[in-house]
């Protein structure tokens, strides 16, 4: 009585796993996270067109490309929110489809643009995601104070994450994702609407969780944080890996922004737009 | 600029069609119904209108009357229902603001419901056709109607804006709209059992005026006193007019063109107000000291799933909603029981309908969960954790109301042998509820309400998915509870008591069965679709 394949909104699902593909190599068993040929469809777009990645241990990584890149799609893929069409992911060397558990308890996730459960408070959200992740009591407890603490929330701890403003909202996410100490943290735009003090604790407190052996993959389009925080950077447009390594590597002797648009390309100038100038400004 | 407003009107109208073939046969469904209540609408007012105008009219108005107050009244339970214009979307535009009045007016007319009243209102006029000066007065009248049904939906909605921007009182005002809205039942049962009694003729009691008569001079005071209120005054011109009454018909006339000018005024002034004033929310923060439930169960996912999903049950409006319906439901058989006559013995269904409110709700949790799913799929929550989770609190709050139901109505109407019975049948229905639930939901997702959202608020497009999952679940519900449900029947209407000890048997089996079977087919389903069903809620955001 399985009824596969039917969904009543939205697209096909393709219920079976995928069969592993020989003609992709393997994945990378000392990266962190390595994906292989990640491809994925809606509708007429394609969104991501075969990305290979390797995330090396202990780095901190910047993905980085133009809005509708692919950047959300394709952290999707690696962690197990989204089932690719294509192409497989492994977090250290722990098959992602195949072992979903093991993966997925390695793994810290901020996704962008999904909601919460925000009708528990701070301090209630954290512990559902402690005690989700199969945590014990007095752990998630302890955790959870540190992780307000950390985030700067000890005051909104018993107000309701709904009434939360952007930033606060977004370091709660953080927490959450913190809580169950991931190997492997994958954070899609963790800055966004984050004010800057908080935005500098946030930054040392993933520093020291790269220093102490963890590793961090952001994604972001501030090309200056990026180059300022990260190890590494990809970058990506229109579906693919434009380029690849240490920061020091991809960006040479230009900043990492110069680069970016040499890459991407698509700068337009201001010609065109002679009719803005103010009359009274221009000479 | 009024017509750039209907054009982008109509520019969104095509645009949500493109998104989604379920949208357009939204539509299509919307239009065709609206077609429908018009055909039977304008029917039913010629018709009448030909054997007795002055009754046919009073209807009229009266029922004119409800749609002008529903059209003021409904948006601010339903916020958002159409927020595509939301008048704060051209707050940065300098646009003066009569032009943007003129232009949200006329945008506010294009749309299903607007069309709707439109044409009803136009076509139901004709119930004077045998009157041409009365007819033109109705067709006037339908067109004054129309004009406050939309500008004073306007003026209400914006009016209340800030009110409505706080959570608090939008999520006060939306459990407390599910009062008036259980009131119908009642009413018209009312209205049905006085025509029932009404044809009947002989009539059970004897009073001074017969019940059917009772009905008709109901309509006639309520008409009365509706034609002089702003909403029924537009529809109660016509029969002013045929009557030869023309000051009352001069004075009706002023009620429309005054309110009318009052509601533009009120609307212009907040609009002035709404657009030099930021949203937000106003409201306290609402604080809860610890963690509440989180505190009290084991420290399993279990246990979590368990405790976030009985903190919605209370917390979220969306489930809060239902939940109040569940006691409110003996109250509303009562009123039906009174007013109908239908016996005490009505009661007996109290606790199994409870039992299916409460065993169904669940079969869209991972709708309403909304993305916030995606912390299950990224924690990986086993298959069985969140499915007992969602269970749990259910069957807890569940049984002890369900039983509690069938000792009461056993108690009121005194058939103590019907207890098995009802027992069994409430029992065997909360089970396979919640069993079948716990399979749909992981392998049908509907969209429902957003967080956040009002209950009542259906999303567009949704309604033809809707029905057609929940018409599955239901049949399935109906087919695995039919033997306890055909053994308590036997057991209720005499035919041997051993029928309703039987009953109980089979319903308590089939509960515990479909429970766990469905559980444990749930949380396979589950666990293999988790990415699918979080892409699937994702599409609907």
């Amino acid at each position: 009585m399985t009824c596969s394949g039917i969904t009543l909104y939205g697209g096909r699902v393709s219920t079976p796993t995928f069969p592993s593909t020989p003609d992709l190599p393997p994945p990378d068993p000392a990266a962190a996270l390595s994906v292989r040929g990640l491809w994925k469809r809606f509708g007429d777009k394609i969104a991501v067109a075969g990305i290979d990645l390797d995330v090396p241990a202990g780095s901190f990584f910047g993905l980085v490309g133009p809005n509708g890149a692919g950047k959300t799609t394709s952290l999707s893929m690696a962690t197990g929110l989204l089932r690719p069409d294509f192409g497989t992911a492994a977090v250290h060397g722990t098959d992602l489809w195949a072992r979903p558990d093991e993966a997925k308890a390695m793994l810290g996730i901020l996704p962008d643009g999904l909601r919460l459960f925000d009708r528990l408070t701070g301090a209630q959200l954290l512990t559902y995601a402690g005690l989700l992740h199969g945590l014990d009591r007095a752990t998630v407890a302890d955790r959870t104070e540190d992780l307000l603490r950390a985030m700067d929330l000890v005051a909104d701890r018993d107000n309701l994450v709904v009434d939360y403003s952007a930033g606060m909202t977004k370091k709660i996410a953080l927490a959450g994702a913190m809580i169950h100490a991931p190997r492997v943290l994958v954070l899609d735009e963790p800055f966004e609407a984050v004010d800057p003090v908080s935005a500098a604790n946030i930054r040392d407190i993933l520093r020291r969780y790269v220093d102490d052996g963890g590793t961090v993959v952001v994604s972001s389009h501030v090309m200056d944080l990026v180059q300022r925080m990260c190890s590494h950077v990809a970058i990506i447009a229109g579906g693919h890996v434009l380029d690849v390594g240490t920061v020091d590597a991809v960006r040479g002797e230009q900043s990492l922004e110069d680069r970016f648009v040499d890459l991407v390309g698509g700068r337009k100038g201001s010609e065109g737009l002679e009719w803005l100038r103010t009359s009274s400004g221009s000479s | 600029m009024v017509a750039h407003f209907v054009r982008l009107k109509l520019t969104l109208l095509a645009n949500t069609l493109r998104r989604s073939v379920w949208q357009t046969i939204g539509l299509a469904v919307a239009l065709l119904y609206g077609l429908t209540v018009i055909t039977f609408l304008v029917g039913a007012a010629v018709v009448g209108g030909r054997a007795d105008p002055a009754l046919t009219g009073q209807v009229l108005t009266v029922v004119g009357a409800a749609v002008v107050l529903g059209w003021w009244v409904v948006p601010l339970f339903a916020f958002g229902v159409d927020s595509t214009l939301d008048p704060l979307r051209f707050a940065t535009y300098a646009i003066p603001r009569r032009r943007l009045l003129a232009g949200l007016a006329a945008a506010g007319a294009v749309s299903v419901p607007a069309v709707v009243t439109l044409l009803a209102g136009l076509g139901a006029a004709f119930a004077w056709a045998s009157d041409p000066v009365a007819l033109l007065a109705a067709l006037l009248g339908a067109v004054a109607a129309f004009a406050l049904c939309v500008v004073g939906s306007r003026a209400t909605t914006t009016l209340l804006a800030p009110l409505l921007d706080s959570r608090r009182y939008r999520e006060i005002l939306m459990v407390v709209a599910i009062v008036p809205l259980l009131a119908v039942g009642p009413f018209f049962a009312w209205l049905g059992s006085s025509a029932d009694r009404q044809v009947d003729g002989s009539g059970v009691t004897v009073t001074t005026t017969g019940p059917g008569e009772e009905l008709l001079s109901g309509i006639t005071t309520l008409a009365g006193i509706a034609s002089w209120t702003p909403f029924g005054a537009p529809w109660a011109l016509a029969g002013a007019v045929h009557d030869g009454a023309w000051p009352a018909a001069l004075a009706r006339l002023a009620v429309v063109v005054v309110t009318l000018a009052a509601a533009v005024v009120v609307w212009d002034r907040s609009l002035a107000r709404t657009l030099v004033t930021p949203r937000g929310d106003g409201a306290a923060t609402a604080s809860r000291r610890g963690l509440g439930w989180f505190a009290r169960v084991p420290a399993t996912p279990t246990g979590a799933v368990a405790a976030r999903c009985a903190t919605y049950w209370v917390r979220d409006p969306r489930y809060a909603a239902s939940l109040a319906l569940v006691p409110l439901l003996p109250v509303v058989l009562v009123a039906v029981a009174l007013s109908s006559g239908a016996g005490t013995e009505l009661f007996l269904v109290v606790a199994p309908t409870a039992a299916f409110i409460l065993g169904i709700g669940l079969s869209n949790d991972v709708g309403y969960d909304n993305t916030a799913f995606a912390l299950h799929v990224a924690a990986g929550v086993p298959g069985r954790a969140d499915r007992w989770g969602r269970v749990i609190p259910v069957a807890v709050v569940g049984v002890p109301l369900v039983v509690a139901f069938a000792v009461a109505a056993v108690l009121v109407s005194g058939r103590w042998d019907a207890l098995p019975a009802v027992l069994g049948t409430s029992l065997g229905v909360l089970g396979v509820g919640v069993g079948v639930s716990s399979v749909a939901s992981a392998r049908l997702v509907y969209p429902v309400p957003k967080p956040g959202e009002s209950a009542f608020k259906t999303p567009q497009g949704a309604t033809v998915a809707t029905m057609v999952a929940q018409a599955v679940a239901f049949a399935i519900v109906a087919v695995l509870t039919a033997p306890t449900v055909v053994l308590a029947l036997l057991g209720l209407f005499g035919v041997g008591s051993g029928y309703g000890w039987a009953a109980l048997a089979v319903g308590l089996v089939s509960a515990v069965v479909a429970l766990v079977v469905g559980v444990r087919w749930g949380a396979r389903v589950y666990e293999r679709r988790q990415p699918e069903l979080l892409a699937q809620v994702t599409a609907f955001s």
